[in-house]
């Protein structure tokens, strides 16, 4: 599949040439399988596995869980507290989904970081990039819609503060919410349809993945070096590669293993920590919740959405350039998924000729920053909106802007970089001496 | 690889702990050191009882237990009364409109607790402990919750005995100065008082003992598989230790020729 050369699938046996004739799919997993992979990746290049193992352990709990939950507003609480007290086992199913999807966001945002500082986004892997990019916007999807089926109180205000983020849209909008939601508040329909959606979105997902995962096979890993493997021959190849299986398999499932661990010790001994105690409460149209305040992994866009009010000169000029058409709500949604939409365009934004962070002294800095913003912007996501709360945002998400859209340009115009090794032998040989002789 | 591993985890940890340390302008909740917090705390089978006799006497009155079964009471890792116990509990405390009988009949086990509801009556009780937070650990970092939970029960103690004795009336209705309470008025009077309830087991009934007594109950009812809960994960985390040494173990023997390394084991 991939344009570096190895050896290809063979069948031997006469039912497998018999097979391969007429449906070549032991050919398909040989080769996804035992596709060559840089042998420099480090332990940033874990995630992938645990976000495939994420899904599949969302998809297999999440298939037991609808077994014994029912999609109605007046049954849905007491349908998850009948699976806590009377399913088998459905207490630690519950709590392995409902912190699963934790596990899920924690892998994503390490698996995109990674990407941003060694440079996976460029040429040519921007398919794959773009593919994340909508694999991510669909867990966030995926996750917002199953919050709200537990029918809890945060489940209930969440779903009608996000939904109304829709509302925000000029013209459309309320229209638009209406028919999102069945109805004009949240409601039994709302219930069925996110349920649904719920139910629908993981197989996109997998689908997704499938893609992704072709995509990087057609280019090939990126790693640390950022450089290319070498393409002129097996034998050149196979300097700088060792194939997938068992080596990079084996060695991933160390890094899921340590990871697995502090997840079962959460799902054991804190289950109800990443969550919020209002969610305990069966929803309740009539009361709001003192603070609305959304899943821990929405938190920096929820910052950035908040952080653009009616008094900041920006959304004054865009407000009065587009007639009053853009106010501040709309202009705050605009900014939280334009966020996202940045980010997809990082391939296009970022001009350095060097991949890899590693040998972009200056880009080294940025991204440090750039991590530390993201950070500070979580926990301001969960705050009251008073200064110095608003200060903070609004500093936060311009810095996200500002990397996206003039950092990373500009960078690439003035940075010298330093020189990255020749080869990835080079880079693994200095990593371990003794593998030269 | 071992420093790699560690900055994974702290990146990973300061993820997850950025959202969760969401302070609110709550209360103010003492903290109370009850037998089932950290990963190897137990509920105290001899105070579940002694709180469910506070519930039954006093808390019973105005709120209900709707989603708690009560047969559950006989469940190991709870109160664990004997079948017949839960029996007698049931029918001499709570009765139930039946349908096919169309008259009222005493409680069996294959029933739940009441659910109360109408004009003065409480929220109902059954995940009220799972429903608050409380005590958010040094200077508001919530650290401590990692390990020790979320602190609803440490909320319900702090609640029933946060009673400073001011009344305010608004609206036409007496609200009740109270120190746990978000705002600091609630309309439910104080009710816990020294030598409310007499003791089975002779235990130290003070209106403090009591209200953690019932606390402790009520983290039951929110929590009933705790223990069953602790036990998995603690099988878990094990049994993965072993796998992923076993792995890393492994991966090291098959990576050695490449990286010229040695290997013996």
């Amino acid at each position: 599949m991939s344009g570096i050369p190895h050896d290809h699938y063979e069948p031997k046996t006469g039912f497998e040439k018999w097979l391969n004739k007429r449906l070549p799919v032991v050919g398909l997993l040989y080769d996804t399988l035992m596709i060559p992979t840089p042998k420099n990746l480090n332990w940033w290049w874990i995630w992938g596995i645990v976000l495939t193992f994420c899904l599949v352990l969302q998809i297999v709990t999440g298939i037991i869980l609808v077994m014994h939950y029912t999609p109605h507003v007046d049954m849905a609480f007491a349908s998850i507290e009948h699976i806590m007290r009377d399913v088998n086992g459905g207490h630690m199913l519950r709590y392995i989904h409902a912190n699963g999807a934790s596990l899920f966001f924690v892998a994503v945002y390490i698996h995109i970081f990674r990407g941003l500082f060694y440079g996976s986004y460029k040429a040519p892997r921007e398919v794959t990039w773009i593919i994340g990019m909508l694999i991510y916007l669909m867990m966030m999807a995926t996750g917002f819609l199953g919050y709200v089926l537990p029918w809890g109180q945060m489940s209930f205000w969440g779903a009608t503060v996000i939904t109304g983020l829709f509302g925000a849209i000029p013209f459309i909008g309320e229209g638009l919410q209406t028919w999102l939601l069945g109805g004009p508040a949240v409601d039994n329909a709302t219930l069925n349809r996110f349920f649904s959606l719920h139910y629908l979105l993981p197989f996109v997902i997998a689908a997704l993945v499938a893609v992704h995962i072709w995509a990087f096979h057609t280019t090939g890993n990126n790693n640390p070096t950022g450089v290319d493997v070498r393409t002129g021959s097996k034998e050149e190849a196979e300097k700088d590669t060792l194939p997938f299986w068992p080596y990079f398999v084996i060695k991933d499932l160390v890094g899921l293993g340590v990871v697995l661990i502090v997840f079962f010790a959460i799902v054991g001994f804190m289950p109800n920590y990443l969550g919020h105690p209002d969610n305990y409460i069966e929803a309740n149209p009539l009361a709001t919740p003192a603070h609305i305040v959304p899943e821990w992994y929405y938190l920096p866009f929820y910052a950035i959405l908040r952080a653009f009010t009616a008094d900041v000169w920006a959304v004054q000029l865009v407000s009065f350039l587009t007639g009053g058409i853009v106010d501040a709500k709309f202009f705050g949604v605009l900014a939280m998924f334009g966020a996202i939409f940045v980010m997809a365009l990082a391939p296009w934004l970022d001009t350095s000729s060097v991949r890899s962070g590693q040998y972009r002294p200056a880009f080294k800095w940025w991204f440090r920053l750039l991590i530390i913003d993201f950070i500070v912007l979580m926990w301001v996501g969960a705050r009251d909106t008073n200064f110095p709360h608003d200060w903070i945002s609004l500093i936060g998400a311009t810095y996200w802007f500002a990397y996206f859209l003039v950092i990373l340009p500009l960078l690439g115009l003035f940075e010298k970089p330093t020189t990255p090794p020749a080869s990835i032998e080079e880079d693994f040989n200095a990593h371990y001496p003794g593998a030269a002789e | 690889m071992i420093k790699k591993l560690t900055k994974s985890a702290v990146v990973a940890l300061a993820l997850t702990t950025g959202g969760a340390l969401a302070a609110g302008d709550e209360g103010h909740i003492e903290d109370v050191a009850f037998s089932f917090e950290w990963p190897f705390g137990k509920y105290d089978q001899e105070q579940l009882r002694r709180g469910l006799k506070v519930y039954t006497e006093v808390c019973s009155a105005c709120h209900g237990l709707k989603y708690v079964p009560l047969r559950s009471l006989a469940d190991e890792g709870g109160p664990h009364y004997t079948e017949d116990e839960v029996r007698a509990y049931a029918a001499a405390n709570f009765t139930i409109y039946d349908e096919e009988l169309e008259d009222d009949r005493a409680r069996t086990p294959a029933d739940f607790f009441p659910a109360v509801s109408g004009e003065g009556m409480g929220p109902d009780l059954s995940l009220m402990a799972k429903a608050r937070a409380g005590f958010h650990g040094p200077a508001g970092t919530g650290l401590n919750q990692l390990l020790r939970g979320i602190g609803g029960a440490e909320y319900i103690a702090s609640f029933l005995t946060g009673f400073n004795g001011e009344e305010t009336e608004v609206a036409g209705s007496v609200l009740y100065g109270n120190t746990a309470f978000p705002g600091g008025w609630v309309s439910m009077p104080p009710q816990l008082e020294d030598g409310l309830v007499d003791y089975d087991d002779g235990h130290n009934n003070s209106a403090h003992h009591m209200a953690e007594d019932v606390a402790a109950f009520l983290m039951w009812t929110a929590e009933p598989k705790m223990m069953a809960r602790k036990q998995a994960g603690f099988v878990s985390v094990l049994l993965l230790v072993l796998l992923t040494s076993l792995l890393y173990l492994t991966n090291k023997k098959l990576w050695a020729p490449h990286k010229g390394k040695k290997f013996d084991a």
